[in-house]
């Protein structure tokens, strides 16, 4: 600090520890009530010492909900969702940035654009196209009177009728998910950055575009892709609209909305205590990606949004 | 822009692209432009006829008084979300910044929530609301007086899901504002002090104003934040009760289509919000470039 201020400085002690305690204190609480028993969680007000019933409601919540196989989807969902933004995002500003070709800014435009439209602003739309992933063709072939053209040439009744449903399936549940701008735009900012002499010089060396891309381009990308490994985790995670909407199944929704079966209505036993140990072991496998990654996660959070 | 040295390969490239742009007609140009048209067409809930009304459908929606409800339940929940969480960021990290002790263990322990997910964020503070167990609930009720029940009054309800959107944005403004002022050059803040500016001064007219680029981007970030992923704390909490008192805008568009099957309701709801983040976006990279010209 520039000057000596010893109040001040006590003053910012205080007023952090207290920002870390209103912070801190939804989960402080949460944990307390997910370790106690139910006639103890009921106790008005609620004690604030940790009890020891944590193994029996988490197997309770485990119990009760479908929450294990809604872990392993979340889990499914949201590394499906990382993977496949940073290749298709990866390749695609590859292509932006290290190739001439007559559609290369129609194609970074039509991306470009999508930066800011999330599947909440078309939620019917989309799911539309989910339920019958061969839409568009099919409103071609009806466009086109192709049943009729098709009838003409074969001589007898024809129909065509596409259909692929993403409803309740894994594929359903990322794809749509997986094409982002804010991605595409920020690799194509680093490959910018990338010193022309190293293209330069794998090309004397007679490396291909792949080689490059993986020998050299894929290297230096490494914190890139750490950082955005953990925002895209966390984001795929925490979906909520899109996996509601898409799944009926129980056996095939994320553990994030599976929660909502836990939390008491007000006729139920108010099983809080089992509700919070879901909501903790819900919300577990992110923070902990965020904890371990904190350095990149940090990085990718501020840069991502230049 | 493009790169000097580059690879010729015509086929390649359209290859590399292609998983992009097929991503992103499929599920983002083709839902949006379905959703236009819709937006002006009157169908029945089956999708088997459908008819061309004009604007009616935008007619219809802004002469009712319940969408014209939650407009302004939108307006004034992501006010609130947004100044709540950025003020608290901003306190927490300027405190954060003045600590010269066990820096890394503070930011730890501000971080973590940006990885709790709207929902479950929700349910927290249900739990800690909660009119029969509540924590702060009873507390609000013995010591304040006052009656507090989020679960029946719309108010309560609406304060709830406004602290529960807040709390879990605040760890993300502390990141953005840490990142700025980090970016404040100490040699500004030390020639302040040689000319007697003491911190709180130096806070105003120093830092504040070299994080005001900051400033702006966050408020644009937390409003759509509000907009839009607030959407998970309000269908575990509250479902839009009591009595539509939480209904955002988002939530309308999901309950009037996906539950009332209204498409072309839900579908000129969508264009209007469609229509509101272009605004947005447009005005932030205008702002964007303004203050790119301005540092040059």
């Amino acid at each position: 600090m520039v000057e000596r201020t010893p109040i001040l400085d006590t003053l910012t002690y205080v007023f952090l520890m207290l920002g870390i305690c209103i912070v801190g204190f939804p989960i402080f609480y949460t944990i307390v009530a997910a370790t106690l028993p139910l006639d103890e969680v009921s106790k008005i007000p609620m004690p604030l010492m940790p009890g020891d019933q944590f193994w029996v409601n988490v197997k309770a919540a485990w119990a009760q909900g479908n929450l294990g196989r809604q872990l392993f989807n979340s889990f499914i969902m949201a590394s499906g969702i990382t993977v496949g933004k940073i290749v298709v995002s990866m390749l695609g500003a590859f292509s932006i940035v290290y190739f001439d070709y007559r559609f290369r800014k129609i194609a970074f435009a039509t991306v470009f654009c999508t930066l800011m439209l999330p599947v909440e602003v078309r939620i019917l739309p989309t799911y539309e196209i989910a339920a019958n992933l061969f839409g568009p063709l099919q409103w071609l072939v009806d466009a086109l009177h192709l049943n009729t053209l098709l009838q003409w040439w074969v001589g007898n009744e024809v129909d065509i009728q596409l259909e692929w449903s993403l409803l309740d399936s894994y594929t359903g549940l990322i794809l749509p998910l997986v094409a982002s701008a804010t991605c595409t735009f920020l690799f194509r900012q680093f490959f910018l950055t990338v010193p022309e002499e190293l293209c330069e010089a794998a090309k004397l060396d007679g490396a291909s575009a792949m080689m490059f891309f993986r020998k050299i381009l894929l290297p230096l990308s490494k914190t890139n892709i750490a950082a955005l490994v953990v925002i895209e985790f966390v984001y795929g995670w925490n979906q909520y609209l899109w996996p509601l909407l898409i799944t009926t199944d129980p056996g095939m929704t994320t553990a994030v909305i599976g929660l909502q079966e836990l939390i008491p209505q007000i006729d139920d036993v108010p099983k809080w205590n089992v509700a919070l140990a879901g909501a903790l072991l819900v919300m577990l496998p992110p923070i902990l990606v965020v904890l371990s990654m904190q350095r990149w996660f940090v990085k990718g959070l501020v840069e991502r949004e230049k | 822009m493009i790169k000097r040295s580059h690879f010729t390969s015509k086929f390649l490239a359209y290859l590399l692209i292609t998983p992009q742009i097929l991503v992103t007609l499929t599920f983002f140009y083709w839902p949006a432009a379905q959703g236009m048209l819709q937006s002006v067409m009157l169908s029945d809930p089956f999708g088997q006829r459908n008819q061309f009304v004009w604007l009616d459908n935008f007619i219809g929606i802004f002469t009712d008084p319940l969408y014209l409800k939650s407009v302004g339940i939108t307006l004034v929940f992501s006010f609130a979300v947004a100044v709540l969480a950025i003020l608290s960021g901003l306190l927490i990290a300027t405190m954060a910044n003045r600590a010269l002790i066990a820096k890394t263990p503070i930011r730890t322990l501000l971080i973590w929530p940006y990885a709790v997910a709207p929902a479950i964020s929700g349910i927290l503070w249900l739990f800690l609301l909660h009119p029969s167990f509540g924590v702060i609930a009873i507390f609000i009720k013995r010591r304040l007086g006052i009656d507090w029940n989020p679960v029946l009054n719309g108010t309560d309800a609406f304060i709830m899901v406004v602290l529960a959107s807040a709390w879990k944005q605040i760890s993300y403004n502390f990141v953005f504002f840490m990142a700025g002022l980090q970016a404040v050059p100490h040699s500004l803040i030390e020639a302040a002090a040689m000319d007697g500016a003491g911190p709180f001064r130096r806070f105003w007219a120093i830092t504040l104003p070299l994080l005001s680029p900051t400033l702006f981007f966050l408020m644009v970030m937390n409003v759509i934040y509000a907009f839009f992923e607030t959407f998970g704390v309000i269908h575990t909490v509250t479902q839009g009760g009591p009595g539509g008192a939480t209904t955002t805008l988002v939530y309308k568009v999901y309950q009037d289509g996906f539950i009332g099957l209204n498409l072309g309701s839900s579908a000129a709801q969508s264009v209007v919000l469609m229509a509101l983040i272009v605004t947005i976006t447009v005005l932030q990279f205008k702002y964007v470039e303004r203050k790119v010209q301005y540092t040059v």
